[in-house]
């Protein structure tokens, strides 16, 4: 805001008859090119929504809180993609967070220069490995050992009293907090190894903007401090991360943006069930991850377009995340950061 | 600026031992955190290279994949769809990015600016396969599968990143430099065209290469546009196969064989992200 103001009072004014005809077509051209960005925007709500429309008539509400979601039987119900992607994506931020803000510190704070700057290439290179390639290896690497671990636990005789109660429970549509720590199967695939894989996935989101904005807090904040007789960590914990604290929201609220769009690596491995919550170790879906897997095979209208629905569901919790983000950061920052 | 080099020498016998431990174990569980932070990526590589280096023969880059189950073949048509995307993807990323870029950096008082700046924020943040379902709307459903699809769902999800980054650029070049042209008597568009530009290419093309490096990965919107091919294609209006749309194929196939593919097409697609991913940040770096 102050940047263009600046802008514009600085530029001299000049007067109509100096600017010239290609100054215009110019302008035009960029203009042109510009809008294209606002028509993409414009096209994606459309298409969306009109494809979406057929769904959305005939479940109104019911399609967000229904949890039956049965091609066969044409209800649709996006109730258990809708808990699936809010528990991934946010136990994937609880985990993610503070590794991440710790990493930031330690390249910001701690290491020493030769060091600092490797690891953050390894955190930003972390960023651009593709979904799928993440996909590949929790399906061939973290599966396998998920699922030795759970073999173990069902080969273990002291274990079947709870694995039977478990299943009684499981069997009524009920679960209880012991149950949701015992494995239903041993796949290793679910609704635990999505979360494990997104929490990766995300890290170097919140971990590259909290080392940048760490980066910004004023060497005397943290001077004043040492000036004190504070140790490092009571000036990391009192001056920086207070300082910090707003643009570091701002990188978690970006990271799960990314978490609830994220598509292949979840589609590989959460399983593709629809249970809510039954075990940690069981299979779930995603509104994304059922779009990845659904979409293709699609035939019947009402499923397709159900599934475009899921799309525009993702498309309106994308921009509002987007928005409170931005809104965030804008009511915290402290002055001088911006 | 650094804390290191800001730090006074402390007398620390003044420091009590319940402060001194709290310290030191911080310390200790940053250097965890950051070890726990970079691990995967050291293991997917290590992985992939153990995994995929044995598979990366000649056929690898010379054939197209053997029938299902069966021994042999390569990657070829999706090495080929991969490049040929990404270069139509390119058209519209780079087009609609620079002059967005070009858009709010220098008319920065046009009415449509905000909306710009906005929807473009707006676009970065959207899933890519979303983006996918909205290429499926606008081309597949009356045309069919086609790379143009493919490319243009690519495409959308380039323009914010280079928006962003051309505008950063353009906005590093001094007020002063341009005030110099329009001294000159150069009409404004001269001034962007021959002098702003040029100064800011370096950093331009490091945000096209980040884009890049950052579309080439994904699989999620040519799932249902682009949809993938077993035989090399290079008629944009069909079907045509891609990295990472081979490597999901792969990976989630009950076959040896394509996992084996997958594992190889993985290594490659990963190395040339992190180059391009390298050499932006050196291109970027250098200025």
């Amino acid at each position: 805001m102050s940047e263009s103001a600046r802008r514009s009072s600085v530029r001299p004014a000049r007067s109509a008859a100096l600017s010239s005809g290609g100054d215009r077509v110019f302008r035009g051209l960029i203009l042109a090119l510009a809008s294209v960005i606002v028509l993409v925007f414009v096209l994606s709500v459309y298409q969306l929504a009109r494809e979406s429309w057929p769904a959305l008539q005939t479940f109104g509400w019911r399609f967000f809180t229904e949890r039956t979601w049965n091609p066969v039987e044409g209800t649709f119900g996006a109730l258990s993609m809708i808990v699936g992607t809010l528990v991934t994506s946010l136990a994937a931020l609880a985990i993610s967070v503070p590794l991440a803000v710790a990493s930031a510190l330690f390249v910001a704070e701690y290491a020493p220069k030769w060091l600092a700057q490797p690891v953050g290439y390894l955190i930003e290179l972390l960023a651009a490995v593709p979904s799928v390639v993440y996909g590949l290896w929790a399906l061939f690497v973290i599966a396998p050992i998920l699922g030795r671990w759970q073999t173990a636990f069902f080969l273990d005789p002291a274990n079947l009293p709870t694995i039977t109660r478990c299943n009684e429970l499981w069997a009524q549509g009920q679960t209880s907090l012991q149950c949701f720590l015992v494995p239903p199967g041993a796949g290793g695939r679910g609704l635990a190894l999505a979360i494990i894989i997104l929490t990766v996935m995300i890290l170097p989101y919140t971990a590259s903007v909290a080392r940048d904005v760490i980066r910004l807090v004023p060497a005397d904040q943290r001077e004043a401090m040492y000036a004190l007789g504070a140790t490092k960590w009571e000036v990391i914990s009192r001056a920086t991360l207070p300082y910090a604290r707003a643009g570091i929201l701002g990188g978690v609220i970006l990271a799960l943006g990314r978490a609830l769009g994220e598509t292949l690596a979840v589609a590989m491995v959460i399983g593709d069930s629809q249970e809510i919550l039954r075990s940690l170790w069981g299979g779930a879906s995603t509104m994304a991850s059922v779009i990845a897997n659904q979409f293709g095979d699609a035939q019947e209208r009402l499923h397709r377009s159900s599934v475009v629905a899921l799309g525009l569901t993702l498309f309106f919790l994308s921009v509002v995340v987007n928005f409170a983000a931005r809104l965030i950061i804008a009511r915290l920052t402290p002055r001088g950061i911006q | 600026m650094r804390a290191a080099t800001a730090t006074p020498a402390r007398p620390r016998a003044r420091l009590s031992p319940a402060r001194r431990v709290k310290n030191l174990l911080m310390g200790a569980l940053i250097l965890l955190a950051t070890v726990i932070v970079v691990a995967p990526l050291i293991l997917i590589f290590v992985y992939l290279l153990r995994e995929g280096l044995g598979a990366m023969n000649l056929a690898f880059f010379t054939r197209t994949p053997a029938p299902e189950g069966e021994a042999g073949g390569g990657l070829l048509n999706a090495i080929t769809g991969s490049l040929t995307m990404l270069a139509m993807a390119s058209v519209i990323g780079v087009g609609v990015g620079v002059a967005g870029g070009i858009f709010l950096a220098e008319y920065p008082r046009h009415p449509l600016m905000p909306s710009v700046r906005m929807l473009s924020d707006v676009l970065a943040g959207i899933p890519a396969i979303v983006m996918g379902l909205v290429a499926y709307g606008l081309l597949v459903l009356q045309f069919g599968f086609s790379s143009i699809a493919g490319a243009l769902a690519l495409g959308f999800l380039m323009i914010p990143i280079v928006v962003r980054t051309t505008e950063e650029v353009l906005k590093l070049v001094p007020l002063t430099v341009r005030e110099a042209g329009l001294a000159l008597g150069l009409p404004q568009w001269l001034v962007i065209l021959r002098i702003v530009l040029p100064a800011a290419a370096g950093g331009i093309v490091t945000g096209v290469m980040l884009a890049l490096a950052r579309v080439a990965g994904e699989a999620a919107p040519l799932l249902f546009t682009a949809f993938g091919n077993v035989s090399v294609n290079l008629d944009p209006t069909k079907p045509m196969s891609a990295l990472p749309l081979e490597i999901y194929r792969g990976a989630t196939s009950a076959y040896d064989e394509n996992q084996r593919l997958a594992k190889a097409g993985a290594l490659l697609l990963i190395t040339l992200i992190f180059l391009t991913s390298l050499l932006a940040r050196w291109a970027s770096r250098r200025r």
